[in-house]
């Protein structure tokens, strides 16, 4: 049976604002999708809704997870089903070292039941897997050593991300603008892992602006948000079409969401 | 559902220290405190006249002195206090020799153990006494000394007065005065010149008894080009009403001599613990205080350097974690009264379930001190709403050409940093935990890797079950 993720009439507010209006998005597992939009539009707020983020209050609608319904879940259990989000920009954490919390983190998604004091993955094994991960990603070891996202630059930040994301094996994977602060050759290391992880063991949902992620990664359908709603969905020609011509011709055919836009854009706060 | 399981599974931990020792004491002192009672714990100790004269004196100048009005509250009620409990008839030189079920609390709390594999040197205070003392034979055939201090005033008497009560004199302060007047226990240690001990000397303090109090009084004096390291615990049982650990430790470091004192204090929650702890620091010398406050219901303590001489340094490593009911007012001081002295304080303080940790520092440059630089930096994270964080820098400075840095910093536990942990597979518990020892990193990493990893497994047991 194909494993599958469910989005349905997703409705989600943030500090009492509402940011999504209806989103429907099924992605099926060895799928790769792309998410596009203008600034705004809402697209990390599906990533953090999907992946738990207290903060986003989910108003309607509902996710699911082979049927199973994720919204009663906290982000953990969440992760330990096998949802992953690369974040757009990871939170550092002092005195922590990136190896520590990886290895914790590989435990507990490997071991879903795991309580909290039981065995971690034997340091050797983890130990090994990790370098071959990291020397696949051309990461100095010495990365393993540092703290987690402390100090990063904004390349290392999104490595990280990704090497996570290969320790992890997630099932479904939500990449929030992976491909953001990296220079050509790093967008292209990072495009090549992602289809060598991703390959069809994950359902994928690339949100982008550019087209770089994709050429490695073309994904099997383009989903365009404006507003806080997936108005139009369709092949990598539409991904190539909005990273050449924009969002006009969109707006244009989608008064209502391109109205929603503007009265997000004038109540946000940022 | 995960969490009651782990409060469950770890209530069996927090227990390895709250056990009750049925123990047959020797002698114990009536409750309460006068200057008779005073006078019997001079008699029982057969000490010389000059002794009993400062008790004596220190106990006039403690009631003298009225109670601080400042840090936390102190509830307590000093004639509802045993002032002296003698456990065991003698010392015991092996731990054979010491009564077996004050043998059995120290098995429990694993110092035996600790003694075989990585301590130059033991000693094991139960109630007042000092039960059990080593120390390595070739660092006696050195000349260091590492004994009680009862047993010092006989064997090294001289060593011994010149120093005693004039680096913190009774009229110090009002626990000082207490302590000077009721003292009992506590280390003797004496460094010769040139010495370098290699591995950490340790001290273990155990209060068992209900409403008892523990006023050990140490004394380190480390000899020109010496080096030391001591190491302190604490532990007592949880009982329903409080008990007082009032301890005085005096050190002198001389001229490029090295010592530093850590303490692991993880007290009962009912225990008042009011420390005064000072050194000096003559030329060139350096004295460092690693300081890491778990337990206790009311901590005041501030490890204090004075500079006395040129290129003195003082260090002050900080930690305080206070939790439900507790109160951790903890600091340091450092005062310069040399030129080109440096100190440095870092301090770093977790509130969690409406506990509090206060930081109050005094750092001050006496006038002539040229060139003196200090630097300050105080960090507190604070778990929770109910939870609360003080910070109280005192800085005075008669000197112009001096470096004063102070930074603090006060954070709340990001609900941010707990989403990404738990996006990557952590529960709610083990992310604040990760977090927590992440902020005090930067400290375990300069305890030995023993008390390192002692300290991380206090740090996890008071976090656990902390969520939910």
């Amino acid at each position: 049976m194909t494993e599958t993720l469910k989005i349905t009439d997703l409705h989600v507010s943030v500090e009492g604002k509402p940011i999504l209006r209806g989103v429907n998005l099924t992605i099926n597992r060895g799928e790769t999708h792309a998410l596009m939009g203008p600034n705004g539009s809402g697209k990390s707020t599906l990533g953090n809704a999907v992946m738990g983020h207290p903060g986003y209050e989910i108003t309607s609608g509902s996710i699911e997870l082979n049927g199973e319904n994720v919204l009663e879940w906290d982000a953990t259990e969440r992760a330990r089903a096998g949802i992953f989000m690369a974040f757009q920009r990871p939170m550092a954490i002092p005195g922590v070292k990136m190896a520590d919390f990886l290895r914790h983190a590989t435990t507990n998604v490997r071991n879903p039941d795991r309580k909290e004091g039981e065995e971690l993955i034997p340091m050797r094994q983890f130990r090994k897997e990790l370098t071959e991960k990291m020397e696949h990603l051309r990461m100095d070891v010495e990365f393993a050593r540092r703290y987690v996202n402390d100090g990063f630059s904004g390349g290392e930040m999104k490595r990280a991300e990704i090497l996570q994301m290969a320790m992890l094996r997630p099932k479904f994977a939500i990449l929030d603008e992976t491909d953001s602060g990296l220079d050509v050759d790093a967008v292209k290391l990072a495009s090549q892992s992602i289809a060598e992880i991703g390959g069809e063991q994950m359902g994928i949902l690339i949100i982008t602006h550019h087209d770089k992620l994709l050429d490695r990664n073309a994904p099997d359908f383009t989903h365009v948000m404006l507003g806080g709603k997936i108005v139009e969905t369709g092949s990598v020609e539409l991904a190539k079409e909005l990273y050449t011509d924009g969002y006009d011709r969109i707006r244009a055919a989608y008064p209502e969401a391109a109205a929603a836009e503007e009265e997000m854009s004038e109540t946000a706060t940022v | 559902m995960a969490t009651d399981l782990t409060e469950n599974a770890s209530l069996g931990e927090i227990n390895k220290y709250d056990f009750i020792t049925p123990s047959h004491d020797v002698f114990k002192a009536e409750k309460g405190l006068n200057a008779q009672i005073v006078g019997q714990i001079s008699e029982m100790k057969q000490e010389p006249a000059w002794m009993r004269e400062f008790r004596l004196e220190s106990f006039k100048i403690f009631e003298s002195k009225p109670m601080p009005n400042w840090g936390g509250d102190i509830g307590i009620d000093f004639q509802d206090i045993y002032y002296y409990l003698k456990p065991a008839n003698e010392q015991g030189r092996t731990w054979d020799d010491v009564p077996q079920e004050i043998k059995d609390t120290f098995d429990k709390l694993g110092i035996p153990e600790a003694e075989k594999k990585y301590l130059a040197g033991v000693k094991a205070q139960f109630e007042s006494e000092v039960v059990y003392g080593s120390l390595q034979e070739d660092l006696g055939k050195k000349g260091v000394i590492f004994t009680d201090t009862d047993t010092a005033i006989k064997e090294h008497p001289d060593l011994l007065r010149e120093y005693f009560g004039k680096i913190i004199p009774p009229s110090d302060n009002k626990f000082a005065a207490l302590n000077s007047a009721v003292w009992s226990g506590g280390s003797f240690i004496y460094v010769p010149p040139g010495v370098k001990i290699e591995f950490p000397l340790q001290a273990y303090f155990r209060i068992n008894a209900e409403q008892m109090g523990q006023f050990e009084r140490t004394l380190i004096i480390v000899d020109e080009g010496a080096e030391v390291h001591y190491v302190e615990g604490c532990t007592a049982p949880m009982y329903t009403t409080e008990s007082l650990h009032s301890a005085v430790v005096e050190i002198m470091v001389k001229k490029n001599g090295r010592c530093r004192y850590t303490t692991i204090q993880n007290w009962a929650n009912n225990i008042y613990n009011l420390v005064t702890k000072r050194a000096m620091a003559y030329e060139n010398a350096l004295m460092e205080w690693i300081d890491g406050n778990l337990g206790s219901q009311l901590t005041m303590k501030y490890p204090a350097v004075y500079m006395m001489e040129p290129g003195a340094r003082g260090e002050i490593l900080s930690i305080a974690f206070s939790s439900k009911g507790q109160h951790q007012d903890a600091g340091a001081k450092v005062v310069h009264c040399a030129p080109n002295t440096k100190s440095r304080i870092i301090s770093k303080s977790i509130s969690k379930n409406g506990g509090r940790s206060s930081y109050r520092g005094l750092c001050k440059v006496e006038d002539g001190a040229v060139g003196s630089k200090s630097n300050v930096v105080c960090d507190a994270l604070i778990l929770d709403p109910e939870s609360r964080s003080d910070t109280y820098p005192y800085i005075e400075v008669d000197e112009q050409d001096v470096q004063i840095e102070h930074e603090a910093s006060v954070s709340r536990i990001g609900e941010e940093q707990l989403f990404y942990l738990m996006s990557r597979g952590l529960t709610e518990a083990e992310a604040s935990s990760m977090i927590v020892s992440g902020f005090i990193e930067p400290l375990i990493k300069e305890l030995p890797m023993e008390y390192a990893v002692e300290m991380n497994r206090l740090i996890e047991l008071q976090m656990e079950g902390s969520v939910g």
